[in-house]
C-alpha cells in the first residue's frame, strides 16, 4: 500500500471520511513504512500493536458513524520528550534508560482523545539540546534527504530531529515536537517540512520533560501548513496542570487558511542576516517577499534592534532554567543510578555517567550564571535584554501583522560537519531564537532547495495567539512556492 | 571574569556532576570560550529596563485548593533503582 502513506494528513482525513480505506489500511502501511525505515533512527521507540489497537478503535467508531474528529484515526510519531505511559520516555538521555511513566502527558492525551494512532516515539538531542540531533544518546539520525551526487549522511535539525525526519520520509502523517529555542522549526527547514511552535502557553507543558520553563513550547510537524495546523488545533488548550497554558478558546486553525493576504502587512527585519550566510538563502527571502508583493500584501521594513543579542541572551536563560530543571536526575527516584561515596557521591556519579557532553556543558553554564556573585551580571542582565527583545518585536507589530524571515542562516550539514566549538552549533538558531525569547509563534514553509538539492525555507512570525494569520500566511506562502519536492526512498529495501 | 580551574570544581560540585582532572581543563576552556562570547551583552544598556520574568501577560489561574489526585505510592516507585517497604533507597546519609 505504498499510495496510502504518500498521501498527506488531510487527504487520509477525507479517505477515511469516505471509507476509501480503513484507518488499520492506513496504519498498517505507515508501520510497515517505520519497519523499512530504520536505517534513519529516526523512531526508537516502535509501537505497532499499540497503532494497530488505536486504528482498530478508530474503525469501530466510523462503523458505527462516529467520529472523533479530523485526527481520529490518523497515525502520528511522539517526540521522546513527552511522557507515554507505560511506554519508556527518555529524552533520548542515558540518565532516564528503562523510565516508563506512570501517566500521560497532557499533549498526547490530548490526541488520543481526538483518536490519534501512535506509531512511536522520535529521536532527539538529549534533553533537547542541540540543533543537529547528534546529542542523542541512541545515536544520530539520518536525514531523509541528500545532496546531490553525495551520499554522506545529512543531520535532520535537531532538537526534534527524529519527528521532523519520521514526517519527511513518510512515517506518520505528523509528529509532535517542542521548541525551547527553534528546535521546531530548524529541523523543519533541514527536513523540507512544515513545523510550528505556537504562542508560549497555548500547549500544555504538562508531561513533557522539562529543559528551559520560560521557553518550552510544544508544537506540531506536517507536511503541509494545513496538516499541521489540524495537528497543533488536537494538541493545544488550557491545562490546570500548567499554571502556564492560556485559558482561552483554540480557534479552528484550518478554517483560517484562505490564502487571502491582501493588505496584510509583512515585515521585513534588516536585522536578519549574518556574515557567511549562503545567497540562495538571501534570493529565497527576496523571492518570498516578491510572493507576498504579487499577492497583495504590504512589504513593510522593519528593525529589530536586539536581534544579535538574542542567541546569547538565550545561552544565559535556558541554561540556567536547565540547571535547576535538571537537578531532578539524581539517580533516586528513576532512571540510572550509579553508585558512589554517600548520597552525595552517588549522585555526582550517576549525573557524570548519565548525561552526555552538552548537557553537562549547559548544567555547569546555568550552574555558573546562577552561582553567588554572577547572578546580576549574566542572569538577570540576560532577563533585562530579552525584555528588549520582545519590547523590539511589540514595536514592530504596531506597524506589521507579521514578520517574514529566513528559518535559518544555512541549509542542513553531513554528520560530524559542524564538531568542536559549541558556538558554531548554536548559530543555526540565530533567526528562531529572538521569538522563542519573547514567546511568539513561528512557523517555518518549505519554498526551495540549495543548489545541491537541500531543502530551504522560510519563517513567519505572528503576534501573540495569533496563530491564525501566521498559518494563513504561510498557506499563502506554501500556496505560490508550489514546493512539493519529496526526498527519493532511498532507505527503503 | 575568566573562570579558573578551583571554579570549574566547585560550579561541578554544585552542579553535582563528577570531573575528572582533564576535564577540568576541557570545561575551562570551554566555558570560557562561551562565557566569553556571552560577555557581548555587556554592550546594551539596560538601565531602568524590568528584566522580563513572565511570557505572556496573564494572571495565574487559581483552583480550588482541594486534592484531586494521591493514592498513587506503587506509581511513584515504579521506576525507582532501590526501593524497600514502600521508601525510595538512597545511600548512607547520617552516620
Amino acid at each position: 500500500m505504498a499510495d496510502l502513506v504518500d498521501l498527506d494528513l488531510a487527504a487520509a482525513r477525507d479517505g477515511l471520511a469516505k471509507k476509501a480505506f480503513s484507518a488499520t489500511e492506513l496504519a498498517s502501511a505507515h508501520v510497515k513504512a517505520m519497519e523499512a525505515a530504520r536505517g534513519l533512527n529516526a523512531v526508537i521507540v516502535e509501537t505497532p500493536e499499540r497503532a494497530l489497537a488505536d486504528a482498530k478503535a478508530a474503525d469501530a467508531r466510523r462503523a458505527k458513524g462516529e467520529s472523533l474528529g479530523a485526527m481520529d484515526g490518523i497515525p502520528v510519531t511522539i517526540k521522546d520528550l513527552f511522557c507515554t505511559r507505560g511506554i519508556e520516555s527518555r529524552a533520548c538521555s542515558k540518565i532516564l534508560t528503562g523510565f516508563k511513566p506512570p501517566y500521560e502527558s497532557t499533549v498526547t492525551a490530548n490526541l488520543w482523545k481526538a483518536g490519534a494512532v501512535m506509531l512511536g516515539k522520535t529521536n532527539m538531542d538529549e534533553f533537547a539540546m542541540g540543533s543537529s540531533n547528534e546529542t542523542s544518546a541512541l545515536g544520530p539520525v539520518v536525514s531523509p534527504w541528500r545532496r546531490r551526487g553525495d551520499n554522506r549522511p545529512l543531520v535532520p535539525g535537531g532538537s526534534s530531529g527524529g519527528s521532523a525526519a519520521a514526517v519527511a520520509a513518510g512515517i506518520g502523517l505528523g509528529a509532535t515536537g517542542s521548541d525551547t529555542g527553534g528546535s521546531i522549526r530548524q529541523p523543519a527547514a533541514f527536513c523540507g517540512i512544515v513545523g510550528i511552535k505556537p504562542t508560549y502557553g497555548r500547549c500544555s507543558r504538562w508531561g513533557m520533560v522539562a529543559f528551559a520553563s520560560s521557553l518550552d513550547q510544544a508544537g506540531s510537524f506536517g507536511r503541509t501548513v494545513r496538516d499541521a495546523a489540524i495537528m497543533l488545533r488536537a494538541m493545544a488548550g488550557f491545562d490546570p496542570m500548567d499554571s502556564t497554558s492560556v485559558d482561552r478558546p483554540v480557534p479552528d486553525y484550518e478554517a483560517a487558511l484562505t490564502g487571502n493576504v491582501k493588505g496584510l502587512r509583512v515585515g521585513i527585519p534588516k536585522e536578519y542576516r549574518v556574515p557567511g550566510m549562503p545567497a540562495a538563502i538571501e534570493e529565497l527571502w527576496q523571492q518570498g517577499i516578491a510572493w507576498f508583493k504579487a499577492l497583495g500584501a504590504d512589504i513593510v521594513d522593519i528593525s529589530l534592534p536586539h536581534t544579535k543579542y538574542a542567541l546569547p541572551t538565550y545561552y544565559v536563560i535556558a541554561p540556567a532554567e536547565a540547571s535547576s530543571n535538571l537537578a531532578r536526575y539524581d539517580g533516586v527516584r528513576y532512571g540510572r543510578r550509579v553508585e558512589g561515596e554517600g548520597v552525595i557521591g552517588t549522585y555526582e556519579k550517576t549525573r557524570a555517567a548519565g548525561f552526555g557532553a552538552e548537557v553537562k556543558r549547559r548544567i555547569m553554564i546555568g550552574t555558573y550564571v546562577l552561582s553567588a556573585g554572577y547572578y546580576d551580571a549574566y542572569y538577570r542582565k540576560a532577563q533585562q535584554v530579552r525584555a528588549l527583545i520582545a519590547r523590539d518585536f511589540a514595536h514592530a507589530y504596531e506597524k506589521v501583522d507579521v514578520i517574514l524571515t529566513p528559518t535559518t542562516p544555512s541549509a542542513a550539514f553531513a554528520h560530524g560537519e559542524i564538531a568542536g566549538d559549541p558556538l558554531a552549533m548554536y548559530l543555526n538558531d540565530v533567526f528562531a531564537v529572538p521569538a522563542s525569547l519573547a514567546g511568539l509563534p513561528g512557523i517555518h514553509v518549505p519554498t526551495g532547495l540549495t543548489s545541491e538539492g537541500a531543502p530551504l525555507g522560510l519563517q513567519i512570525l505572528g503576534r501573540t495567539f495569533d496563530e491564525p494569520t501566521v498559518l494563513n500566511a504561510a498557506y499563502a506562502l506554501e500556496q505560490a512556492a508550489k514546493f512539493a519536492t519529496r526526498p527519493s526512498p532511498w532507505w527503503r529495501h | 571574569m575568566a573562570l579558573d580551574d578551583k571554579t570549574v570544581r566547585k560550579i561541578a560540585h554544585l552542579a553535582r556532576i563528577e570531573v575528572t582532572e582533564p576535564e577540568v581543563a576541557h570545561y575551562a576552556k570551554e566555558l570560557n570560550h562561551i562565557l566569553g562570547w556571552i560577555e557581548q551583552l555587556g554592550e546594551v544598556n539596560t538601565k531602568d529596563v524590568a528584566p522580563m520574568t513572565r511570557v505572556v501577560d496573564v494572571k495565574l489561574p487559581r483552583r480550588p485548593d482541594i486534592v484531586t489526585d494521591g493514592d498513587k505510592q506503587a506509581d511513584i516507585l515504579a521506576n525507582a533503582p532501590a526501593t524497600a517497604a514502600g521508601y525510595f533507597v538512597v545511600p548512607k546519609v547520617v552516620e
